[in-house]
């Protein structure tokens, strides 16, 4: 709190929020910081003659940088330029959101569209309009999800442990790479057999330097590579050590090897490279992505990716890393849309960033979602990580909207990774690379992350890891050891993967494996055309997503009153003692319950037995010098009205209504129904001295006083979302038991042991 | 008759257009047959043949670029790791330091192992890189 005394207190409040650890930039353009809209942005234009590009967004050949060229080469289709070029933008922009203009004549038009003119189109296009367009565009119909398996100590038992995790929740692809550079034979090796436990068909890739990461692929540990990056600068192409030749040369070296590949870019990157030429972060990233098509790569991750938390801090930026991946989808490449580096400390704008692609879907929603705790996450942390996956879960929920994963019970998750831990410790052992302790298996197997493990060190991983290299060994003696140590599941399932490269099937736009098939922009390609077309959630679909733990049914919420059942018959007794009529007695104050009240529920919202709650309350009556006198009232469950009745029962005219979850109200036999005296509406948070308070004024107000009312204190806690359910659960319980005119039955209570057993 | 989209994917409906590099048929590629022996990685491997089926495929929908890097990818299915590294590490910037430098590697691959689209795209780069001075030394 800030002593500063001409200061609104609630600025400190808003100080000590994690927001205000995220840092903002002012807009900028000349130093790099517009999302959109640069006076160094070129406009649109194209001119051909003889049938070659020689004027580009206003750069004339023989200025063409790097860039220039090769989207000048391969990206345009110069018989398509005349056509899409004389389209005016606001015509495009309402093409890409109009669900009757198929997909197709939209990706054919961007063969023929420069990148000033496609980021003139997506800019004119609200968050909403992006999000839409994406769910339309995107070229695979059904939407999946990429994890990053990795730990701090690149021990590869964790490593195991986690792909098998990531692949039980559904991961379309898992991502891992290391701490120590050394390590990346052992992480690709524990990964691949990890990612091999449960079911077969999640592809692997392990980011390290290219020339390692392909050797890595060729030995068959690995299905994929993404961190072949592209700029929108020629300084920054060349300060990233590549050019648009030698990047579009390893893709063909990667297709050559039968391995998936796609390139990564994203806004931020020329400006955290200090090489922007102060063009805008829309601009470069979409000459980053029309090189990409003119490579031939078959996707891209983009989205920000390591410059997303940069372009965060600009105005507009998160619409901007929707704006760029609609590009990509534009130009018909698979998108593995970042929602990876977390680009902020806020949860409120986590939560906000991960909506719309949660809802339009996404080939990979994240490029990757942390599968493991934020510090054991070896590219940083990412929007989402093992912390909040649960949330991500419950969206998925929520909206009916399948986000790629699904919930994974407690029990199977022991399972997956003991037979993840087991089976990487058998290859390893059987390789005589390394023999796993079973204390060390052991510690593993229940971690949540590495702090808690006591496994391999960084420095006998990268023994493993060198001798993995030094020795040669291939995907086909991991096979052979995982069979001979009896995991032979795990065996076909890494086999079957390797095969894959052999037809290159999943070498295709937007490829990933689902129920053992490879499925594609080819063979299940986006067809949305409006409701009831594209992506939708099946009935069977629906209830995986909906498989979370800890869901409540009135079952449930029987049987735990149930088990209360017994214990209350050793604390109370409720006498019937046939119909109630009205006191006469002014020194009475009437206690009406609800009808199931001690009959099949038994304590409070908050916990509190309600034999406690009855005995505090006459106690405090008592002490008043007046009589409790309890009656059940069977007509009604209502609070207000089960106050009001008793208040018109009671000699004093002072009655409290109470119901079994422990909502409690003060009447007055005159008052209008709900017009009471004192209410406790929060149950849950509503503890025993308040009860007593509550009864002590009923008893103060039958005696003509005044008294300052019990106020229950709250924190604002979200009492709906934590205890509605059981609630309205409950009070049917209640009202299945009311019957309309039913008279109210004098009850005698007898307190049978424990402190109140004098009462 | 060139392959399309209906033939997608062609490990389902063409198996027996699918052989790994020394001719196995997907079919005999087991795990039995790994436990054996008689599999090995190089059976593990893609061959140009099946690139260029999948060329075929993502050219018929609409993907012509896509069909290109396939292309150039067939081409380079024989070339030798080490030859593959070397080129890439050449094509870095300043790695070359003359166009010649990567013309006599374009013609190695136009001579060698008949990677005409390669060495076409590599002599492309060449002329680029010296437009753009990326043949100055780099520290």
């Amino acid at each position: 709190m800030s002593d500063t005394p001409n200061r609104w207190r609630r600025f400190a409040d808003w100080d000590d929020r994690p927001l205000r650890l995220d840092k903002f930039a002012a807009e900028d353009p000349a130093n790099g910081f517009s999302a959109f809209h640069s006076p160094a942005d070129p406009k649109p234009g194209v001119t051909i003659a003889k049938g070659r590009v020689t004027v580009l967004d206003g750069v004339d050949e023989c200025d063409f940088d790097m860039i220039d060229r090769f989207i000048a080469s391969y990206h345009l289709d110069p018989a398509m330029v005349p056509e899409a070029m004389a389209m005016p933008s606001a015509d495009l922009a309402r093409m890409l959101v109009d669900m009757t203009v198929p997909r197709e004549t939209l990706v054919r038009l961007a063969h023929g569209l420069t990148p000033a003119k496609l980021a003139d189109v997506v800019g004119r296009l609200n968050a909403l309009e992006i999000a839409f367009a994406y769910s339309k565009m995107r070229a695979r119909k059904t939407p999946g999800n990429q994890a990053h398996v990795t730990n701090a100590k690149d021990d590869p038992l964790q490593l195991a442990a986690d792909a098998a995790i990531a692949v039980g929740l559904g991961f379309d692809e898992v991502e891992t790479t290391m701490r120590v550079a050394r390590n990346a034979w052992s992480n690709a090796v524990a990964c691949a057999v990890g990612a091999a436990v449960g079911r077969w068909g999640t592809l692997f890739q392990c980011s390290s330097e290219e020339a390692e990461e392909l050797q890595i692929g060729m030995a068959g540990f690995t299905s994929y590579a993404e961190t072949v990056s592209v700029y929108g600068t020629e300084k920054s192409f060349v300060d990233g050590d590549d050019t648009p030749w030698s990047k579009a040369f390893l893709a063909a070296a990667y297709a050559s090897r039968g391995i998936k590949m796609r390139c990564t870019s994203g806004a931020g990157s020329e400006l955290l490279m200090g090489f922007h030429e102060a063009k805008s972060l829309l601009y470069l990233e979409a000459r980053c992505l029309c090189l990409q098509r003119g490579m031939g790569v078959q996707g891209t991750q983009n989205g920000g990716i390591d410059g997303a938390p940069v372009t965060a801090t600009v105005p507009g930026g998160m619409r901007e890393l929707m704006a760029e991946n609609l590009l990509a989808v534009w130009l018909d490449l698979e998108c593995a849309s970042g929602n990876d580096a977390r680009a902020t400390e806020s949860e409120i704008r986590v939560g906000a960033k991960i909506m719309p692609y949660l809802i339009a879907g996404s080939d990979l929603i994240c490029s990757g979602m942390g599968s493991i705790l934020k510090y054991d996450n070896s590219f940083n942390p990412s929007l989402i990580n093992g912390e909040e996956l649960e949330d991500y879960l419950v969206l998925q929920r929520d909206f009916e909207a399948d986000g790629g994963l699904t919930p994974v019970a407690e029990g199977r998750a022991l399972d997956l990774r003991s037979r993840g831990i087991e089976a990487l410790a058998a290859v390893y052992d059987e390789l005589g690379l390394a023999t796993a302790t079973a204390a060390m298996k052991a510690s593993v197997l229940v971690a949540s992350g590495s702090d808690e493990t006591d496994s391999f060190t960084p420095r006998d991983v990268a023994l493993i890891s060198e001798a993995i290299k030094a020795r040669g060994i291939t995907v086909i003696e991991v096979i052979k050891a995982l069979a001979a140590r009896g995991f032979r599941e795990e065996a076909e399932n890494l086999l079957n993967v390797v095969k894959l490269r052999v037809s290159g099937d999943y070498l295709q736009t937007s490829a990933v494996v689902r129920g053992g098939k490879v499925v594609s922009a080819i063979n299940d390609p986006n067809d949305y055309q409006g409701p009831g077309s594209g992506y939708r959630v099946t009935e069977e679909r629906r209830q995986e997503l909906n498989s979370i733990r800890d869901v409540l049914t009135q079952r449930e919420v029987l049987r735990s009153e149930a088990m209360h059942e017994r214990e209350a018959a050793r604390l109370i007794s409720y006498h019937e003692a046939g119909e109630a009529s009205p006191g006469g007695d002014p020194a009475e104050v009437v206690i009406g319950i609800s009808p199931a009240f001690g009959v099949k529920l038994f304590q409070t919202t908050a916990g509190h037995k309600l034999s406690d709650v009855l005995a505090e309350m006459s106690a405090a009556i008592r002490a008043r010098g007046l009589k409790p006198r309890v009656v059940r009232f069977r007509h009604t469950a209502d609070t207000s009205f089960l106050g009001l009745s008793a208040a018109r029962l009671s000699g004093s005219g002072v009655g409290i209504g109470l119901q079994a979850k422990g909502t409690a109200v003060i009447h007055q036999k005159d008052r209008l129904p709900h017009h009471n005296l004192e209410l406790f509406s929060n149950a849950p948070i509503t503890r025993l001295d308040h009860y007593r308070g509550l009864a002590a004024n009923a008893a103060a107000y039958a005696l003509g006083e005044m008294p300052e009312p019990v106020v229950v204190p709250t924190r604002g806690e979200a009492m709906g979302s934590r205890f509605h359910a059981r609630v309205a659960m409950i009070y049917a319980i209640e009202t299945e038991m009311t019957s309309e005119g039913a008279a109210p039955v004098e009850v005698n209570i007898s307190f049978k042991g424990g402190p109140h057993a004098a009462g | 008759m060139l392959l399309g989209k209906a033939d997608y994917p062609v490990a389902e409906k063409h198996p027996d257009r699918v052989r790994g590099a020394r001719g196995k048929a997907l079919s005999e590629i087991t795990l039995d047959a790994v436990i054996a022996g008689e599999v090995t990685i190089e059976d593990l491997r893609i061959t140009p043949a099946a690139l260029r089926d999948q060329a075929e495929i993502s050219a018929a929908a609409g993907r012509p670029m896509l069909a290109q890097n396939f292309l150039r990818a067939a081409e380079l299915v024989a070339v030798p790791q080490d030859l593959v590294m070397q080129a890439y590490e050449l094509l870095r910037p300043g790695r070359a330091k003359s166009r010649p430098e990567l013309e006599v590697l374009a013609a190695r691959f136009r001579t060698e192992f008949a990677a005409e689209g390669i060495a076409r795209f590599i002599e492309e780069a060449a002329v680029v890189y010296e437009e753009r001075g990326l043949f100055t030394k780099r520290f």
